[in-house]
């Protein structure tokens, strides 16, 4: 009875969308004139890294922050279990995972400098170089992680912290995160730079701090 | 009908789907399983609505990224407390969702 109400009113209410999608009019505010006419002080050729670093900077700075309360909230709630190894440790699966990650920080490496003129940038770079922990994890070369140690807290929160340094930099000009646009270029490049490692940590620790074996409860 | 229309339609499913999954899916790894389909059916309709025009709009993509993020955290933390929950008491569902 329950599935068939639930059902009954997804689907009404995916009708309702659907209808209001189909009759859209245009919309109230175009933003993509302003994101063109700005973009030569933004500092970078892209417009979706022009918005995420600098026009909509706030956005990205807080999600940097919920990224890493996701994180201690992770680690508050896993146990001080034995760290786990895969126990696929196959040799053709290790050489394998040998030869991708090089080239998966390569892949990173262009991926946070194409950012600045094309399709890239500090988020896609970090999730490439967290994938390659999270395989090298898989196979059996990279044990879990225990509870994070200095560096890898100092690793951990670098990213907020530059981001934060240099919106607080930016205070003295008047407003929290607006780049001088002689100095945006540099300034994107370097929050972004850090923002790559910090992010690969983060998340490459999402799976790795839970990769633990379960203990006894 | 644009392509972008058809992603923001497609998003529309979805995301139907996937509340009709967190309603009634008791078993919480498949519950978060269908609240990341709502999570992608909302970032569909997002970025297909931006390319109705010729030239797409960044500032829904930029969102969507951020989106994806913030996603994915919050998944992670989602696995930890469904993982933390089944070590405390060997079940993988709630109590009191099976009284329907």
């Amino acid at each position: 009875m329950k599935r068939l109400a639930v059902t009954a009113l997804a689907t009404g209410f995916a009708v309702v969308l659907v209808e209001a999608m189909l009759n859209l009019g245009p919309a109230a505010i175009d933003l993509r004139i302003p994101v063109r006419e700005n973009l030569a002080e933004s500092g970078v050729s892209h417009a979706v890294t022009a918005v995420l670093l600098n026009y909509r900077g706030y956005d990205t700075l807080l999600e940097v922050a919920v990224l890493l309360l996701a994180l201690v909230a992770v680690l508050t709630v896993t146990d001080e279990a034995d760290v786990a190894f895969p126990h696929m440790e196959h040799p053709v699966l290790q050489t394998l995972a040998r030869l991708a990650t090089p080239l998966m920080t390569v892949v990173a490496v262009y991926l946070l400098w194409a950012g600045a003129f094309r399709p890239g940038g500090a988020f896609q770079a970090g999730s490439v170089l967290a994938a390659a922990a999270v395989l090298l994890h898989l196979v059996g070369l990279l044990p879990g992680w225990r509870s994070p140690r200095l560096p890898l807290r100092l690793g951990l929160v670098a990213g907020l912290l530059t981001f934060l340094a240099v919106a607080t930099a930016m205070l003295a000009r008047g407003a929290l995160l607006e780049y001088p646009p002689s100095m945006a270029g540099g300034l994107i490049l370097l929050i972004e730079s850090v923002l790559t490692v910090s992010l690969a940590l983060i998340l490459a620790g999402l799976f790795l701090l839970l990769s633990r074996d379960e203990g006894p409860s | 009908m644009t392509g972008g229309l058809l992603f923001a339609l497609t998003g529309v499913a979805l995301f139907a789907s996937g509340v009709a999954g967190v309603v009634l899916i008791d078993n919480l790894l498949r519950r978060i399983l269908a609240f990341n389909l709502m999570g992608s059916g909302a970032f569909l309709v997002l970025v297909g609505l931006a390319q109705r025009n010729e030239v797409a709009d960044p500032v829904p993509q930029a969102m969507v990224l951020t989106g994806i993020v913030v996603a994915v955290a919050a998944t992670a933390l989602a696995l930890a407390m469904t993982r933390k929950y089944h070590a405390l008491t060997g079940r993988l569902e709630l109590t009191g969702d099976d009284n329907d």
